[in-house]
Protein backbone atom coordinates (compact mmCIF):
# COMPACT_ATOMS: atom_id res chain seq x y z
CA UNK A 1 0.00 0.00 0.00
CA UNK A 2 1.50 3.62 -0.90
CA UNK A 3 1.52 5.79 2.21
CA UNK A 4 -0.75 8.26 0.29
CA UNK A 5 -3.74 5.67 -0.13
CA UNK A 6 -5.82 7.65 2.14
CA UNK A 7 -9.21 9.64 0.95
CA UNK A 8 -9.27 13.47 1.57
CA UNK A 9 -12.99 12.93 2.25
CA UNK A 10 -13.23 11.70 5.70
CA UNK A 11 -11.41 12.39 8.83
CA UNK A 12 -8.79 9.78 10.79
CA UNK A 13 -7.76 8.26 14.54
CA UNK A 14 -4.85 7.47 14.96
CA UNK A 15 -6.42 4.06 15.58
CA UNK A 16 -7.00 3.87 11.68
CA UNK A 17 -10.44 4.38 12.28
CA UNK A 18 -12.04 6.84 9.83
CA UNK A 19 -15.30 9.35 10.10
CA UNK A 20 -17.04 10.49 7.25
CA UNK A 21 -19.64 13.16 7.60
CA UNK A 22 -22.88 12.39 5.29
CA UNK A 23 -25.57 14.56 5.88
CA UNK A 24 -26.69 14.42 9.75
CA UNK A 25 -24.86 10.78 10.18
CA UNK A 26 -21.33 10.18 10.49
CA UNK A 27 -19.78 6.83 8.51
CA UNK A 28 -17.27 5.05 10.52
CA UNK A 29 -14.86 2.31 9.47
CA UNK A 30 -10.92 1.14 9.32
CA UNK A 31 -8.71 2.65 6.86
CA UNK A 32 -6.31 -0.01 4.36
CA UNK A 33 -3.83 0.07 6.76
CA UNK A 34 -5.48 -1.11 9.20
CA UNK A 35 -6.77 -3.75 6.61
CA UNK A 36 -3.57 -4.39 5.43
CA UNK A 37 -1.80 -5.04 8.80
CA UNK A 38 -5.35 -7.28 10.37
CA UNK A 39 -5.00 -10.05 6.69
CA UNK A 40 -8.24 -11.56 5.82
CA UNK A 41 -11.40 -10.24 7.97
CA UNK A 42 -13.32 -13.04 9.30
CA UNK A 43 -15.61 -11.82 12.27
CA UNK A 44 -17.13 -8.03 13.11
CA UNK A 45 -18.46 -7.60 15.90
CA UNK A 46 -20.62 -4.33 16.88
CA UNK A 47 -21.80 -4.28 20.53
CA UNK A 48 -23.89 -1.42 20.11
CA UNK A 49 -27.29 -1.22 18.27
CA UNK A 50 -29.30 1.45 16.89
CA UNK A 51 -30.02 4.23 19.42
CA UNK A 52 -27.17 2.95 22.23
CA UNK A 53 -25.07 5.89 22.56
CA UNK A 54 -21.14 5.98 22.75
CA UNK A 55 -18.59 8.70 24.08
CA UNK A 56 -15.42 9.11 21.47
CA UNK A 57 -12.65 7.01 22.34
CA UNK A 58 -14.93 4.48 23.84
CA UNK A 59 -15.05 0.59 21.73
CA UNK A 60 -18.18 -0.05 19.69
CA UNK A 61 -16.83 -3.63 19.02
CA UNK A 62 -13.90 -5.83 18.14
CA UNK A 63 -12.86 -6.75 14.63
CA UNK A 64 -11.25 -10.51 13.63
CA UNK A 65 -9.38 -11.76 11.20
CA UNK A 66 -7.55 -15.05 10.42
CA UNK A 67 -4.79 -14.71 13.37
CA UNK A 68 -5.91 -11.41 15.53
CA UNK A 69 -8.61 -9.91 17.66
CA UNK A 70 -8.84 -5.85 17.19
CA UNK A 71 -10.80 -2.87 19.16
CA UNK A 72 -13.10 -0.95 17.36
CA UNK A 73 -13.11 2.62 18.75
CA UNK A 74 -15.64 5.37 18.21
CA UNK A 75 -13.81 8.41 16.43
CA UNK A 76 -16.89 10.55 17.90
CA UNK A 77 -19.65 10.61 20.63
CA UNK A 78 -22.94 10.37 19.69
CA UNK A 79 -26.17 8.16 18.95
CA UNK A 80 -25.54 5.21 16.84
CA UNK A 81 -28.39 4.97 13.93
CA UNK A 82 -27.77 2.56 11.96
CA UNK A 83 -24.70 -0.76 11.72
CA UNK A 84 -23.56 -2.37 8.75
CA UNK A 85 -26.02 -5.28 9.57
CA UNK A 86 -24.12 -6.93 5.63
CA UNK A 87 -20.68 -7.45 7.59
CA UNK A 88 -22.51 -9.97 9.95
CA UNK A 89 -22.54 -12.36 6.76
CA UNK A 90 -20.16 -10.49 4.68
CA UNK A 91 -17.02 -9.75 7.20
CA UNK A 92 -14.75 -9.82 3.78
CA UNK A 93 -16.64 -6.47 2.57
CA UNK A 94 -14.11 -5.42 5.10
CA UNK A 95 -10.62 -6.13 3.18
CA UNK A 96 -13.14 -5.40 -0.22
CA UNK A 97 -13.89 -2.14 0.19
CA UNK A 98 -12.71 -0.86 3.85
CA UNK A 99 -13.59 3.17 2.50
CA UNK A 100 -17.43 2.26 0.84
CA UNK A 101 -19.47 -0.93 1.40
CA UNK A 102 -17.19 -2.23 4.78
CA UNK A 103 -18.17 0.67 7.00
CA UNK A 104 -19.15 -0.17 10.45
CA UNK A 105 -21.29 2.00 12.15
CA UNK A 106 -23.08 5.71 11.64
CA UNK A 107 -23.75 7.86 14.46
CA UNK A 108 -25.44 10.96 15.05
CA UNK A 109 -22.85 13.11 16.52
CA UNK A 110 -23.46 15.18 19.67
CA UNK A 111 -20.58 17.15 19.36
CA UNK A 112 -18.82 17.07 16.03
CA UNK A 113 -17.80 20.49 16.28
CA UNK A 114 -15.61 20.31 19.32
CA UNK A 115 -14.69 16.49 18.11
CA UNK A 116 -14.07 16.73 14.61
CA UNK A 117 -11.21 19.14 14.75
CA UNK A 118 -9.63 16.80 17.52
CA UNK A 119 -9.29 14.20 14.16
CA UNK A 120 -6.59 13.62 11.49
CA UNK A 121 -6.89 15.05 8.17
CA UNK A 122 -5.91 12.83 5.17
CA UNK A 123 -2.59 14.54 5.07
CA UNK A 124 -1.66 14.30 8.92
CA UNK A 125 -3.23 10.67 8.74
CA UNK A 126 -0.88 10.04 5.95
CA UNK A 127 2.34 10.96 7.68
CA UNK A 128 0.82 9.26 10.42
CA UNK A 129 0.78 5.59 8.79
CA UNK A 130 4.24 6.45 7.49
CA UNK A 131 5.17 6.69 10.54
CA UNK A 132 3.49 3.54 12.22
CA UNK A 133 5.06 1.29 8.73
CA UNK A 134 8.54 1.70 10.56
CA UNK B 1 14.40 -3.78 19.43
CA UNK B 2 15.45 -5.78 15.63
CA UNK B 3 19.25 -5.58 16.66
CA UNK B 4 18.59 -8.57 19.42
CA UNK B 5 16.46 -10.33 17.08
CA UNK B 6 18.39 -13.38 15.11
CA UNK B 7 17.85 -13.49 11.38
CA UNK B 8 17.86 -17.13 9.20
CA UNK B 9 19.31 -17.35 5.99
CA UNK B 10 16.35 -16.98 3.88
CA UNK B 11 15.65 -13.72 5.23
CA UNK B 12 16.49 -11.52 2.05
CA UNK B 13 14.00 -14.36 0.23
CA UNK B 14 11.31 -13.38 2.58
CA UNK B 15 11.90 -9.48 2.15
CA UNK B 16 12.10 -9.84 -1.48
CA UNK B 17 9.23 -11.95 -1.74
CA UNK B 18 6.95 -9.36 0.19
CA UNK B 19 7.10 -11.16 3.14
CA UNK B 20 5.42 -9.05 6.95
CA UNK B 21 8.21 -9.82 8.93
CA UNK B 22 7.52 -10.22 12.82
CA UNK B 23 9.47 -11.19 15.68
CA UNK B 24 8.72 -14.95 16.69
CA UNK B 25 11.01 -16.59 19.10
CA UNK B 26 13.68 -14.50 19.35
CA UNK B 27 13.56 -14.44 15.07
CA UNK B 28 12.92 -11.69 13.14
CA UNK B 29 10.21 -14.16 10.16
CA UNK B 30 7.62 -13.96 7.99
CA UNK B 31 4.25 -13.96 9.04
CA UNK B 32 2.60 -13.84 5.75
CA UNK B 33 3.24 -12.90 2.37
CA UNK B 34 0.21 -12.75 0.03
CA UNK B 35 -1.75 -13.12 2.90
CA UNK B 36 -2.67 -16.37 5.35
CA UNK B 37 -5.70 -17.51 3.51
CA UNK B 38 -4.20 -17.69 0.36
CA UNK B 39 -1.09 -19.69 1.45
CA UNK B 40 -3.41 -21.81 3.67
CA UNK B 41 -4.92 -22.95 0.29
CA UNK B 42 -1.99 -22.91 -1.48
CA UNK B 43 -0.68 -25.57 0.83
CA UNK B 44 -4.04 -27.62 0.86
CA UNK B 45 -4.30 -27.61 -3.07
CA UNK B 46 -1.25 -26.74 -4.45
CA UNK B 47 2.29 -26.48 -2.58
CA UNK B 48 3.81 -23.97 -0.34
CA UNK B 49 7.41 -23.23 1.30
CA UNK B 50 8.17 -22.37 4.74
CA UNK B 51 11.22 -21.24 6.40
CA UNK B 52 11.84 -23.22 9.47
CA UNK B 53 15.23 -22.66 9.68
CA UNK B 54 14.58 -21.00 13.20
CA UNK B 55 14.15 -24.61 14.26
CA UNK B 56 16.62 -26.16 16.90
CA UNK B 57 19.05 -29.34 15.96
CA UNK B 58 21.38 -31.16 17.79
CA UNK B 59 23.64 -33.89 17.02
CA UNK B 60 24.57 -36.53 18.99
CA UNK B 61 27.28 -39.14 18.45
CA UNK B 62 28.89 -42.02 19.79
CA UNK B 63 28.43 -45.61 21.12
CA UNK B 64 25.67 -43.96 23.40
CA UNK B 65 23.91 -41.55 21.53
CA UNK B 66 20.94 -43.28 20.95
CA UNK B 67 20.74 -44.18 24.89
CA UNK B 68 21.22 -40.73 26.33
CA UNK B 69 18.16 -39.82 23.44
CA UNK B 70 16.38 -42.50 24.64
CA UNK B 71 16.56 -41.29 28.54
CA UNK B 72 15.27 -37.82 27.42
CA UNK B 73 12.31 -38.58 25.15
CA UNK B 74 9.05 -40.64 26.03
CA UNK B 75 8.71 -42.22 22.75
CA UNK B 76 11.18 -45.46 21.57
CA UNK B 77 14.44 -44.88 19.46
CA UNK B 78 14.57 -48.83 19.42
CA UNK B 79 11.14 -48.99 17.63
CA UNK B 80 12.61 -46.93 14.91
CA UNK B 81 15.56 -47.55 12.44
CA UNK B 82 18.49 -45.91 10.53
CA UNK B 83 16.67 -43.59 7.88
CA UNK B 84 13.82 -43.25 10.03
CA UNK B 85 12.39 -40.51 12.28
CA UNK B 86 9.67 -40.03 15.03
CA UNK B 87 8.04 -37.67 16.66
CA UNK B 88 8.37 -37.38 20.36
CA UNK B 89 7.49 -35.44 23.54
CA UNK B 90 10.73 -34.79 26.05
CA UNK B 91 9.38 -34.23 29.66
CA UNK B 92 11.03 -33.07 32.83
CA UNK B 93 10.67 -35.57 36.29
CA UNK B 94 7.06 -33.96 36.79
CA UNK B 95 6.14 -35.96 33.75
CA UNK B 96 4.94 -32.58 32.13
CA UNK B 97 6.60 -31.30 28.65
CA UNK B 98 10.17 -29.62 28.22
CA UNK B 99 9.34 -29.80 24.48
CA UNK B 100 8.39 -31.66 21.54
CA UNK B 101 10.94 -32.74 19.36
CA UNK B 102 11.10 -35.15 16.13
CA UNK B 103 14.46 -37.25 16.29
CA UNK B 104 15.68 -38.97 13.34
CA UNK B 105 18.08 -41.80 13.79
CA UNK B 106 20.72 -40.96 10.81
CA UNK B 107 22.73 -44.17 12.26
CA UNK B 108 22.46 -46.55 15.13
CA UNK B 109 25.26 -44.01 16.79
CA UNK B 110 24.68 -41.03 15.45
CA UNK B 111 20.85 -38.93 15.73
CA UNK B 112 19.71 -35.67 14.74
CA UNK B 113 17.24 -33.85 17.42
CA UNK B 114 15.17 -31.33 15.90
CA UNK B 115 13.63 -28.91 18.96
CA UNK B 116 11.52 -25.88 18.83
CA UNK B 117 12.92 -22.36 18.20
CA UNK B 118 11.74 -21.31 21.28
CA UNK B 119 12.79 -24.14 23.40
CA UNK B 120 16.39 -24.09 22.02
CA UNK B 121 18.70 -23.10 24.51
CA UNK B 122 16.77 -25.02 27.27
CA UNK B 123 16.74 -28.66 25.03
CA UNK B 124 20.51 -28.12 24.59
CA UNK B 125 21.46 -27.39 27.89
CA UNK B 126 18.85 -30.33 28.93
CA UNK B 127 20.49 -32.72 26.59
CA UNK B 128 24.31 -31.55 26.97
CA UNK B 129 23.79 -32.23 31.04
CA UNK B 130 22.82 -35.95 30.01
CA UNK B 131 25.35 -36.24 27.41
CA UNK B 132 28.16 -35.48 29.16
CA UNK B 133 30.88 -38.22 29.80
CA UNK B 134 28.44 -40.08 27.28
CA UNK B 135 28.51 -38.92 23.74
CA UNK B 136 29.16 -36.23 21.79
CA UNK B 137 26.42 -33.22 21.36
CA UNK B 138 26.81 -30.65 18.94
CA UNK B 139 24.65 -27.97 18.43
CA UNK B 140 24.26 -27.13 14.73
CA UNK B 141 21.32 -25.35 14.75
CA UNK B 142 23.48 -22.37 13.16
CA UNK B 143 25.05 -24.44 10.98
CA UNK B 144 21.76 -26.02 9.57
CA UNK B 145 18.87 -24.53 7.26
CA UNK B 146 15.91 -25.94 6.82
CA UNK B 147 12.83 -25.85 4.15
CA UNK B 148 9.18 -27.43 4.83
CA UNK B 149 7.86 -27.87 1.26
CA UNK B 150 4.03 -29.17 1.83
CA UNK B 151 1.06 -29.95 -0.14
CA UNK B 152 -0.43 -32.30 -2.62
CA UNK B 153 2.06 -31.35 -5.27
CA UNK B 154 5.23 -31.05 -2.96
CA UNK B 155 6.37 -34.24 -4.22
CA UNK B 156 5.76 -32.95 -7.53
CA UNK B 157 7.57 -29.72 -7.09
CA UNK B 158 10.73 -31.45 -5.59
CA UNK B 159 11.20 -34.02 -8.39
CA UNK B 160 11.05 -30.69 -10.38
CA UNK B 161 13.84 -29.73 -8.43
CA UNK B 162 15.62 -32.75 -9.75
CA UNK B 163 16.72 -35.14 -6.88
CA UNK B 164 18.81 -38.50 -6.64
CA UNK B 165 16.42 -39.86 -4.40
CA UNK B 166 14.83 -41.74 -7.29
CA UNK B 167 10.63 -41.98 -6.76
CA UNK B 168 10.40 -39.58 -3.61
CA UNK B 169 6.87 -40.71 -2.66
CA UNK B 170 7.83 -45.00 -2.99
CA UNK B 171 10.98 -44.33 -2.17
CA UNK B 172 10.70 -42.31 0.85
CA UNK B 173 7.34 -43.34 3.34
CA UNK B 174 5.96 -41.16 5.94
CA UNK B 175 8.36 -40.40 8.60
CA UNK B 176 11.10 -41.91 6.58
CA UNK B 177 13.88 -39.40 5.20
CA UNK B 178 17.58 -39.90 3.24
CA UNK B 179 20.85 -38.24 2.94
CA UNK B 180 21.05 -37.03 -1.33
CA UNK B 181 20.96 -33.89 -3.15
CA UNK B 182 18.20 -31.49 -4.67
CA UNK B 183 19.04 -29.34 -6.98
CA UNK B 184 22.55 -30.39 -6.85
CA UNK B 185 22.66 -28.89 -3.33
CA UNK B 186 23.69 -31.58 -0.33
CA UNK B 187 20.73 -32.40 1.67
CA UNK B 188 18.71 -33.92 3.78
CA UNK B 189 15.22 -35.19 2.68
CA UNK B 190 12.44 -36.30 5.28
CA UNK B 191 9.03 -37.14 4.66
CA UNK B 192 7.40 -35.08 7.52
CA UNK B 193 5.86 -31.81 7.80
CA UNK B 194 3.46 -29.59 10.01
CA UNK B 195 0.39 -29.16 8.10
CA UNK B 196 -1.87 -32.18 7.65
CA UNK B 197 -0.70 -32.27 4.04
CA UNK B 198 2.10 -34.43 2.31
CA UNK B 199 5.02 -33.19 1.87
CA UNK B 200 8.97 -32.89 3.04
CA UNK B 201 11.27 -31.37 5.41
CA UNK B 202 14.56 -30.78 3.71
CA UNK B 203 17.93 -29.92 5.59
CA UNK B 204 21.10 -28.61 4.11
CA UNK B 205 23.57 -26.33 5.30
CA UNK B 206 22.91 -23.06 6.23
CA UNK B 207 25.14 -21.16 3.41
CA UNK B 208 22.96 -23.29 0.72
CA UNK B 209 19.78 -22.30 1.59
CA UNK B 210 19.08 -19.44 -0.25
CA UNK B 211 19.49 -21.44 -3.50
CA UNK B 212 17.71 -24.52 -2.34
CA UNK B 213 15.14 -22.31 -1.60
CA UNK B 214 15.22 -20.60 -5.19
CA UNK B 215 15.64 -23.27 -6.61
CA UNK B 216 12.27 -24.93 -4.64
CA UNK B 217 10.31 -21.70 -6.04
CA UNK B 218 11.36 -22.07 -9.51
CA UNK B 219 10.12 -25.78 -10.00
CA UNK B 220 7.08 -24.76 -8.00
CA UNK B 221 5.84 -22.29 -9.86
CA UNK B 222 4.31 -24.33 -12.75
CA UNK B 223 2.68 -26.15 -9.79
CA UNK B 224 1.28 -22.68 -8.22
CA UNK B 225 3.93 -22.89 -5.48
CA UNK B 226 3.51 -19.79 -2.62
CA UNK B 227 5.89 -18.62 0.29
CA UNK B 228 4.06 -19.35 3.00
CA UNK B 229 4.32 -17.82 6.96
CA UNK B 230 3.70 -18.81 10.05
CA UNK B 231 0.37 -17.23 9.93
CA UNK B 232 -0.54 -20.20 7.75
CA UNK B 233 1.67 -22.72 9.11
CA UNK B 234 -0.41 -21.90 12.45
CA UNK B 235 -4.05 -22.36 10.70
CA UNK B 236 -2.51 -25.63 8.93
CA UNK B 237 -1.48 -26.89 12.32
CA UNK B 238 -4.50 -26.54 13.61
CA UNK B 239 -6.99 -27.93 11.50
CA UNK B 240 -4.78 -31.20 11.69
CA UNK B 241 -4.52 -30.77 15.49
CA UNK B 242 -0.92 -30.70 15.70
CA UNK B 243 0.34 -29.22 19.20
CA UNK B 244 2.11 -25.98 19.65
CA UNK B 245 4.43 -25.88 22.00
CA UNK B 246 3.56 -22.89 24.13
CA UNK B 247 -0.05 -22.82 23.25
CA UNK B 248 -1.38 -26.47 23.39
CA UNK B 249 1.69 -27.92 25.64
CA UNK B 250 4.26 -26.47 27.70
CA UNK B 251 5.94 -27.48 31.38
CA UNK B 252 2.50 -27.22 32.93
CA UNK B 253 0.98 -30.29 30.82
CA UNK B 254 1.50 -34.11 30.71
CA UNK B 255 1.73 -35.89 27.12
CA UNK B 256 -1.66 -38.02 28.36
CA UNK B 257 -3.97 -35.12 28.70
CA UNK B 258 -2.56 -33.10 26.03
CA UNK B 259 -3.38 -36.47 23.75
CA UNK B 260 -0.17 -37.54 23.26
CA UNK B 261 0.10 -40.85 25.06
CA UNK B 262 0.86 -42.17 21.39
CA UNK B 263 4.31 -41.09 22.02
CA UNK B 264 4.85 -42.48 25.46
CA UNK B 265 6.55 -45.91 25.68
CA UNK B 266 6.75 -46.70 29.27
CA UNK B 267 7.14 -50.41 28.77
CA UNK B 268 10.71 -49.45 27.10
CA UNK B 269 13.01 -48.67 29.85
CA UNK B 270 13.58 -46.00 32.08
CA UNK B 271 13.40 -42.30 30.78
CA UNK B 272 13.18 -38.65 32.65
CA UNK B 273 9.35 -38.13 33.95
CA UNK B 274 8.32 -41.67 33.33
CA UNK B 275 7.13 -42.66 36.94
CA UNK B 276 4.86 -38.89 36.96
CA UNK B 277 3.67 -40.19 33.64
CA UNK B 278 2.86 -43.47 34.70
CA UNK B 279 0.76 -42.10 37.56
CA UNK B 280 -1.42 -40.05 34.93
CA UNK B 281 -1.92 -42.70 33.26
CA UNK B 282 -3.01 -45.28 35.66
CA UNK B 283 -5.54 -42.74 37.85
CA UNK B 284 -6.86 -41.23 34.10
CA UNK B 285 -6.21 -37.68 33.14
CA UNK B 286 -8.47 -35.22 35.20
CA UNK B 287 -9.14 -33.28 31.82
CA UNK B 288 -8.05 -33.54 27.99
CA UNK B 289 -7.16 -31.64 25.30
CA UNK B 290 -10.56 -31.80 23.46
CA UNK B 291 -10.85 -29.82 19.98
CA UNK B 292 -13.92 -27.90 19.22
CA UNK B 293 -15.93 -26.00 17.07
CA UNK B 294 -17.68 -22.94 17.95
CA UNK B 295 -21.76 -23.33 16.96
CA UNK B 296 -22.06 -19.54 18.04
CA UNK B 297 -20.99 -16.56 16.53
CA UNK B 298 -17.10 -16.14 18.01
CA UNK B 299 -13.64 -16.91 17.72
CA UNK B 300 -12.06 -18.82 20.59
CA UNK B 301 -8.39 -17.76 20.77
CA UNK B 302 -5.55 -19.03 23.02
CA UNK B 303 -6.35 -18.22 26.90
CA UNK B 304 -9.59 -17.67 26.88
CA UNK B 305 -11.56 -19.04 29.28
CA UNK B 306 -14.45 -22.29 28.89
CA UNK B 307 -17.46 -22.28 30.87
CA UNK B 308 -19.64 -25.22 31.58
CA UNK B 309 -23.72 -25.05 31.53
CA UNK B 310 -23.58 -22.76 34.54
CA UNK B 311 -20.91 -19.99 33.61
CA UNK B 312 -18.24 -21.45 35.85
CA UNK B 313 -14.79 -21.69 34.31
CA UNK B 314 -13.86 -25.32 33.81
CA UNK B 315 -10.87 -24.72 31.30
CA UNK B 316 -8.58 -23.17 29.01
CA UNK B 317 -8.55 -22.59 24.93
CA UNK B 318 -5.09 -23.21 23.87
CA UNK B 319 -5.42 -22.70 20.24
CA UNK B 320 -8.04 -20.97 18.25
CA UNK B 321 -9.09 -19.20 14.83
CA UNK B 322 -10.72 -19.75 11.79
CA UNK B 323 -10.09 -23.15 10.24
CA UNK B 324 -9.86 -21.70 6.40
CA UNK B 325 -10.31 -25.60 4.96
CA UNK B 326 -12.74 -26.69 7.14
CA UNK B 327 -14.75 -23.30 7.02
CA UNK B 328 -15.37 -22.85 10.79
CA UNK B 329 -14.07 -21.49 13.30
CA UNK B 330 -12.37 -24.14 15.75
CA UNK B 331 -9.89 -24.45 18.48
CA UNK B 332 -8.32 -26.19 21.22
CA UNK B 333 -8.58 -26.23 24.98
CA UNK B 334 -8.22 -28.73 28.30
CA UNK B 335 -11.54 -29.67 29.37
CA UNK B 336 -12.56 -32.19 32.15
CA UNK B 337 -12.55 -35.20 31.14
CA UNK B 338 -16.40 -35.54 32.16
CA UNK B 339 -16.65 -32.98 29.43
CA UNK B 340 -14.35 -34.18 26.71
CA UNK B 341 -17.29 -36.58 25.10
CA UNK B 342 -17.52 -35.32 21.03
CA UNK B 343 -20.84 -33.38 21.33
CA UNK B 344 -20.93 -32.08 24.70
CA UNK B 345 -21.83 -28.53 24.64
CA UNK B 346 -20.15 -25.70 26.13
CA UNK B 347 -19.08 -21.92 26.16
CA UNK B 348 -16.25 -20.01 25.69
CA UNK B 349 -15.57 -16.85 26.93
CA UNK B 350 -14.78 -14.51 24.64
CA UNK B 351 -13.98 -11.45 26.15
CA UNK B 352 -16.49 -11.21 28.31
CA UNK B 353 -19.65 -12.52 25.48
CA UNK B 354 -20.26 -16.27 26.32
CA UNK B 355 -20.51 -18.13 23.17
CA UNK B 356 -21.44 -21.73 22.41
CA UNK B 357 -19.53 -23.98 21.47
CA UNK B 358 -19.36 -27.88 21.24
CA UNK B 359 -16.19 -30.73 21.75
CA UNK B 360 -15.90 -32.50 18.11
CA UNK B 361 -13.53 -35.25 16.84
CA UNK B 362 -9.97 -34.31 15.81
CA UNK B 363 -8.13 -33.56 13.53
CA UNK B 364 -10.54 -30.72 12.13
CA UNK B 365 -8.63 -31.76 9.01
CA UNK B 366 -7.86 -35.14 7.40
CA UNK B 367 -6.06 -35.02 3.52
CA UNK B 368 -7.93 -37.22 1.00
CA UNK B 369 -6.26 -40.17 0.20
CA UNK B 370 -3.85 -39.93 -2.84
CA UNK B 371 -5.37 -41.96 -5.44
Amino acid sequence: MSDNDVKDDRKYTKDHEWAKREGGEVLIGITAFAVEQLGDITLVNVDLKPGDVVAAHKGFGTIESVKTLSDLFAPISGKITRVNAELENRPELVNEDCWGKGWMIAIEPSAWDAEGGTLLDAAAYAKHVAESAH
Amino acid sequence: MTDSLRRTPLFDEHVKAGGRIVPFAGWEMPVQYAGISAEHEAVRTRAGLFDVSHMGELELAGEHAAAVVDYLVTNSLARIEPGQAMYTCCCNEQGTILDDLIVYKRASDRILVVCNASNRDKISAHFARAAKDHCELRDVSDALGLIALQGPKALAVLSAAGTDLGNVSEALGAFRFREGKVAGIAATVARTGYTGEDGVEIFCASADTPALWRALMTAGSAFGIAPAGLGARDTLRLEARLSLYGNDIDETTNPIEAGLAWTVKLDKGDFVGRSAIAQVKEAGPARKLVGFEMTGRGIARHGYPLQDGTGAVVGVCTSGGPGPTVGKNIGLGYLPSALCEVGTGFRVDCRGKAVDAVVVKTPFYKRPKAT
